[in-house]
């Protein structure tokens, strides 16, 4: 579904992204694990179009998105989230999924204005979908709060309910759980299960490695913009490359 | 009420000219509100005021045909200035915006005298051309604006404003203010909105324009230099720009506020930045904030505890 072939990225000097070929498949759920600074978040940047390889291709079912925009990558069905939460922070919690839902209305400017029939049944649909994915994410009470001012676990959800507002095919967490205790990192895990349960192919980017166990089919693993090892959860556990470069630095700390 | 008005020192004229200035904030809210921090206003205002003058002295057209082609003409222009001087943001879209508005006010200065020139080179001989009137301006255009005009105008303005807050559009113009990131992440085409915003600010300052040459009769290149283009953002900025009503009340206290002022004589100048200054202290989003009244209540509840 997602295909990345000898994707690189350099910034001057620095190579950010060194032949990254790397796939997601259909409905799975695909880790990508990694030191900091190993390129991870510029990796989902050029995916989602913010920012493009210097060479490579990127394919989703079948369209080359390595050099589209980012809304044009939006409407192919890529949603993602954000390291650092980018919450519409002014905007209540409702007006942010009504934000993501921007592709789904089809009503013009004029039909707005006009106060026409079709933009009034749109609106409702897009209000009761709101309210829908605020009630999965447990964000009902929240729906009027301005999302600069809610919680950091329900900041975190909102974005998630955005990334979903979307109707992707596939969504792109950038270390969803950051931050989060461990039964807040398990019950997320749960979510995103839910995701594959509806069809969706996840690619997350996560440190936690017990998350990873939860939810991830296929794991890689990015070291100085390398792609190191590739493999379930298991076998990358017990890759001795893996346990050098990213967990037997973490196990010493 | 008009009576008391005047009594203020606000005649009829003032009040016309405030309601013009309400026009102008408005003009400049659709751009402030999408997050872009673009000064070229006041050189879509003279667009807008050179065209509908020169149709109403020139060609003797009523005022709804001198509005409709200063707008479009003022909206056309915006369509390529957009295009390159969108990419830019914060200050930089403001400078090069600013420059915009040197360069119109230029062109109106120098036109005659360019034409001139060019039609002694082919002719070969010395000729008068007068058209824009160089320095200064354009002379006797018939008084058309109304005050019932500017008030219909300001209302029509503000229903289509609350009609876009809630429409996709309008979402989306918020959205690029807060995070032009993730909207653009969430399938928002930021440059095309950007550029729809910046034209329709643009059809706004000519329309303001229109009204502007037909209240004022006469008009020269110099009303619509960088002075203008401060006073528009000042009326924005001191309404507050997180609702429609701002600009409209910053527009019409910043340009009643001077002739209410006027007894004051000599410290005129003084007063009205007194007032400025308290307002930017007191109020810094702008008079009509809710959370700044707030924070202001408070305070003055804890001074009196």
């Amino acid at each position: 579904m997602l295909e990345l072939r000898n994707v690189t990225r350099q910034f001057g000097g620095l190579l950010a992204l060194s032949g990254v070929n790397l796939t997601v498949p259909d409905g799975l759920i695909v880790g990508l694990i990694g030191p900091n600074g190993a390129g991870k978040t510029t990796l989902i940047n050029n995916i989602s179009g913010l920012d493009h390889p210097t060479s490579g291709t990127i394919h989703f079912q079948g369209h080359a998105i390595h050099r589209a925009p980012p809304h044009q990558v939006t409407r192919l069905g890529i949603a993602r989230t954000y390291q650092n939460i980018r919450l519409f922070g002014e905007l209540s919690a409702l007006q942010n999924l009504l934000i993501g839902q921007h592709l789904r209305g089809q009503a013009s400017l004029l039909e707005a204005i006009l106060f026409t029939p079709r933009y009034r049944r749109e609106e409702q649909a897009l209000d009761q979908r709101a309210h829908a994915l605020l009630e999965r994410f447990g964000l009902a009470q929240v729906a009027h709060v301005p999302a600069g001012t809610l919680p950091y676990g329900d900041q975190r959800r909102l974005e998630m309910a955005r990334a979903l507002a979307i109707q992707p095919r596939l969504v792109l967490l950038d270390e969803p759980t950051a931050g989060m205790n461990p039964s807040e990192t398990r019950e997320l895990g749960e979510q995103i299960l839910r995701f594959k349960a509806d069809g969706l192919a996840v690619l997350v980017i996560e440190h936690d490695m017990s998350l990873i166990h939860q939810v991830c089919d296929q794991v890689y693993v990015l070291n100085f913009g390398q792609i190191i090892a590739h493999g379930t959860p298991q076998t990358i556990k017990a890759d001795p490359v893996v346990i050098e470069a990213y967990l037997g630095q973490e196990e010493t700390e | 009420m008009l009576e008391w008005l005047s009594s203020l020192g606000i005649t009829e004229v003032v009040l016309q000219l405030m309601l013009i200035s309400a026009i102008m904030g408005l003009s400049i809210y659709f751009t402030l509100y999408t997050g872009m921090f673009s000064l070229a206003n006041a050189a879509f205002m003279a667009i807008g005021a050179y065209v509908g003058a020169l149709l109403s002295t020139q060609l003797d057209q009523p005022l709804g045909v001198c509005l409709i082609a200063g707008a479009l003409i003022a909206g056309l222009i915006a369509i390529p200035i957009g295009w390159p001087v969108l990419r830019l943001r914060d200050i930089y879209l403001a400078i090069a915006t600013i420059g915009f508005g040197e360069i119109v006010r230029i062109f109106l200065i120098n036109f005659d005298n360019v034409i001139a020139e060019i039609l002694r080179n082919q002719t070969g001989e010395r000729v008068r051309y007068e058209l824009l009137g160089g320095a200064r301006g354009i002379r006797t255009i018939p008084t058309y604006t109304e005050t019932w005009h500017l008030i219909l105008f300001v209302l029509i303005l503000t229903f289509l404003i609350t009609r876009l807050h809630r429409s996709r559009f309008g979402r989306a113009m918020a959205a690029i203010r807060q995070d032009e990131k993730a909207a653009a992440n969430l399938g928002i085409n930021v440059v095309y909105v950007k550029n729809v915003v910046f034209v329709i600010g643009a059809v706004i300052a000519g329309a303001g324009g229109v009204f502007f040459a037909h209240l004022i009769r006469n008009i020269t290149p110099s009303m619509f230099g960088f002075d203008r283009a401060v006073d528009i953002l000042a009326y924005a900025v001191l309404g507050g720009v997180t609702s429609w009503i701002g600009p409209i009340v910053g527009g019409l206290t910043l340009t009643g506020i001077p002739e209410i002022l006027r007894f004051s004589q000599d410290y005129r100048g003084v007063f009205i930045g007194l007032v400025l200054l308290l307002i930017i202290v007191y109020f810094p989003g702008g008079l009509i904030n809710p959370t700044a009244w707030r924070a202001f209540w408070q305070r003055v509840r804890r001074t009196h505890a």
